[in-house]
């Protein structure tokens, strides 16, 4: 197929969803819904190399360097939450978009989209902690736009960020480079951010707080790259959680990633909130945990430079990619047993019982 | 009756458990599957009722653990599952509505009706609303006057209560524009049913755990001298599910056959009989329909006629609908443990928790649904799940 007739193609049937279909909450959850509507409909119509990575950041060069560039839409309600707001969240999400291709972060763009009658002190507040968190991350937000719109058509306030930032020569992560005997390392304990706003807005009150993980992982990601080259890609797992990265990795590098459950930490409180409100703490959101699929020569020394560094000094390896069952993600339960981990449909729904 | 649990090493977790992890020992549940293993001399077939037992059998992978003549097959206890498409269909009707407000447990959003469900209908702009408790649905009636909040009332013996609780507050509290959509079930008429039939092959039960921390296990003494069947209540954590298959085990080796309680950290045999109490002053039993099972006699409870005005099926007017079930669907043999999930043609491929055809693949809990989300082509590993 040539360039022209493969674009017309795109243009003529981009979406091969039923007709009358509808969005759903569900295909912002980063589950498979999501996955479908991307493949489906947004990849068709924009169809381009740099697209189809499917990666967090796309990797594009300009005159010889390789940029890192990404774009993400914080919509989190509530707006302040104990670990952060929407401001730092909407530095961090982005900063670590492009940590994930390996890219020094550099800068940032800024759009708030707010709804009439928005308190300016609130504004205020949320502007302050996102220049606060743009100054720790090393990032500059060089451009921004404003909206506001009636009430009633916003939910307060939505913040888009977009990030560049430099991939250094020889670094090449992507989520199609995992081989059979890999090792998958996790950089802390999952499920805080996810559970600090669930705890929020359901009013759930524990012993001492949990507070978001919400945290910029360059640094970290830098103190990793310096070990050595054996890193084959890295995620962070925001919504979806650890489970829909991991399935993400398993498809587009087309192997079986094994889990230990017993290596994967969740703290107390997550545990707790999760068990109350029957939820997994393997769907639920991170903000400041990364992902690496890493040689296994190198994991050892990986694993010990992530320890060495505040954001990862819980990490482990929680488990290695195998040849078999490609496509899926597998746990060895706490019993010795083995499941499927499987990528959700939507978002994780409260259970009658 | 109230029988000890069987003398295997227990935790030492019954006065000083912090959490749960005592339930999920790796050495406890290999004890437990030893024990079993040894006691076993014949196969025998064996019946969760709860979904969330079967959940938790599948995603702990207990079936793996226990000797391949011990047979667990999963019965019709999970509420979403068993919902009929007609009453779906009618909180579909309902939420369509421009004045009602459609409030309901987070898992029956997904479960579709014959052309839609709740989820879609929400983004479509009906007003449908997730609540962890049938007391915020009456808060939301009390906060919006305007409204005709109508939650949805599904499950067993056990949200029955709550849901009985929140129509009896909105009584004295004069909130007349709180509504029940009813589909409530029984669990002893189910079991009765199934027994009954000519094709069962069920010759122990793991009794629910939840429904009995409400109704005791009184109904279940009946059961178990009627049929001559062993039966323990059992728990819903890996090592309380062992355990209750041991024990049953036990009985049924031995030739016995009597109720005893695995679960007795929450189970007494009277169960809570407040809650008892009010689930009669509120409801009243009924014949209901199961989902891929049929009309089962006596198996299910709807309001008292003095709570008529909040009854939604009256207040609404909503008209008795007939919606039948995919025929392809084998979920009545499921569900009655005469056939596994896999031995479905249609499992995983024309049926899956997106598109399902029947009852057990709705919701997470079902038998299906389970099977598919833990099992559907991983080879298991060695069966006492030792290195």
């Amino acid at each position: 197929m040539n360039e022209s007739s493969k674009s017309a193609a795109a243009l003529a049937c981009p979406a091969p969803l039923a007709p009358g279909e509808i969005v759903l909450l569900g295909h912002g959850s980063g589950g498979r819904l999501t996955a479908e509507l991307v493949r489906d409909l947004f990849l068709p119509a924009f169809d381009n190399a740099a697209l189809a990575r499917l990666d967090d950041q796309a990797i594009v060069s300009v005159n010889g360097c390789r940029l890192a560039f990404t774009t993400d839409s914080f919509v989190v309600k509530p707006l302040f939450f104990p670990g952060g707001d929407i401001g730092s969240l909407a530095v961090h999400g982005t900063v670590n978009d492009l940590a994930m291709g390996g890219a020094q972060p550099l800068f940032l763009s800024a759009a708030f989209i707010i709804e009439e009658g928005f308190s300016l002190q609130e504004l205020r507040r949320v502007t302050a902690s996102l220049r606060q968190a743009a100054k720790e991350a090393g990032v500059e937000v060089v451009t921004g736009d404003t909206k506001v719109v009636e009430r009633g058509s916003g939910d307060g306030l939505f913040i888009n960020t977009s990030g560049i930032g430099l991939v250094p020569p020889g670094v090449t992560l992507s989520a199609n480079q995992a081989q059979p005997g890999d090792r998958v390392l996790l950089s802390g304990p999952i499920g805080d951010h996810g559970m600090a706003i669930m705890a929020q807005r359901e009013g759930l009150e524990f012993e001492s707080a949990i507070h978001s993980d919400s945290a910029a992982l360059h640094g970290l990601v830098q103190e990793m790259l310096k070990v050595t080259g054996a890193i084959r890609c890295m995620r962070d797992p925001t919504r979806g959680g650890l489970a829909s990265a991991l399935n993400e990795i398993a498809e587009q590098s087309q192997i079986g990633i094994e889990l230990e459950e017993s290596a994967i930490p969740v703290r107390e409180q997550v545990r707790g909130a999760c068990e109350i409100l029957g939820l997994d703490p393997m769907y639920v959101a991170n903000e400041g945990k990364l992902i690496a699929i890493v040689a296994p020569g190198a994991a050892n020394q990986i694993l010990q430079a992530m320890r060495g560094h505040p954001l990862g000094g819980e990490a482990q390896v929680i488990g290695r990619v195998g040849s078999e069952n490609p496509g899926l993600v597998t746990m060895r339960t706490a019993l010795g047993t083995t499941r499927i981990v499987d990528m959700l449909a939507g978002d994780q729904l409260p259970r009658i019982c | 009756m109230w029988a000890a649990p069987c003398s295997l090493p227990r935790p030492a977790h019954q006065t000083r458990m912090k959490y749960v992890d005592e339930y999920r020992d790796r050495r406890i549940a290999l004890t437990l599957a030893g024990e079993i293993a040894r006691r076993t001399t014949r196969d025998w077939v064996l019946m969760e009722i709860c979904g969330g037992q079967t959940h938790t059998i599948m995603r702990y992978g207990l079936d793996e653990l226990v000797p391949p003549r011990i047979h667990l097959v999963h019965g019709p206890g999970c509420p979403v599952c068993v919902t009929p498409l007609e009453i779906i269909d009618k909180a579909i009707e309902l939420a369509s509505r421009p004045e009602v407000t459609l409030v309901s447990y987070g898992d029956m959003l997904r479960v579709p009706g014959s052309r839609s469900d709740l989820l879609q209908m929400k983004a479509a702009g009906s007003d449908v609303r997730i609540v962890y408790s049938p007391m915020d649905a009456v808060k939301v009636a009390v906060a919006e006057p305007r409204r005709k909040v109508v939650f949805f009332a599904v499950g067993f013996e056990t949200t029955a209560p709550a849901n009985a609780m929140a129509v009896w507050q909105a009584r004295r509290l004069g909130v007349e524009n709180f509504f029940l959509l009813v589909s409530h079930v029984l669990v002893p008429p189910a079991i009765r049913l199934l027994l009954r039939s000519p094709h069962n092959r069920v010759q122990g039960l793991i009794a629910p755990g939840h429904v009995c921390t409400v109704m005791g296990y009184q109904e279940y003494d009946q059961l178990a001298r009627e049929f001559h069947l062993p039966i323990v209540v059992g728990g819903f954590e890996p090592v309380d599910l062992l355990e209750a298959v041991s024990m049953l085990v036990a009985q049924l080796e031995d030739g016995r056959a009597v109720v005893e309680n695995q679960y007795a950290r929450s189970v007494t045999y009277r169960g809570n009989t407040a809650a008892q109490q009010i689930l009669r002053l509120v409801f009243e039993v009924c014949d209901r329909k199961w989902r891929g099972i049929g009309t089962i006699p006596q198996s299910g409870l709807r309001l008292r006629p003095v709570f008529a005005s909040h009854d939604a099926e009256q207040a609404f007017g909503l008209e008795e609908i007939s919606a039948p079930e995919p025929p392809e669907c084998i979920s009545a043999q499921v569900l009655q443990g005469l056939k596994r999930p896999t031995e479905c043609p249609a499992f995983a491929g024309r049926c899956t928790p997106r598109n399902p055809l029947g009852a057990p693949m709705v919701s997470t809990e079902g038998a299906c649904a389970a099977y598919y989300q833990y099992r559907r082509q991983v080879a298991p590993v060695g069966r006492q799940g030792n290195e």
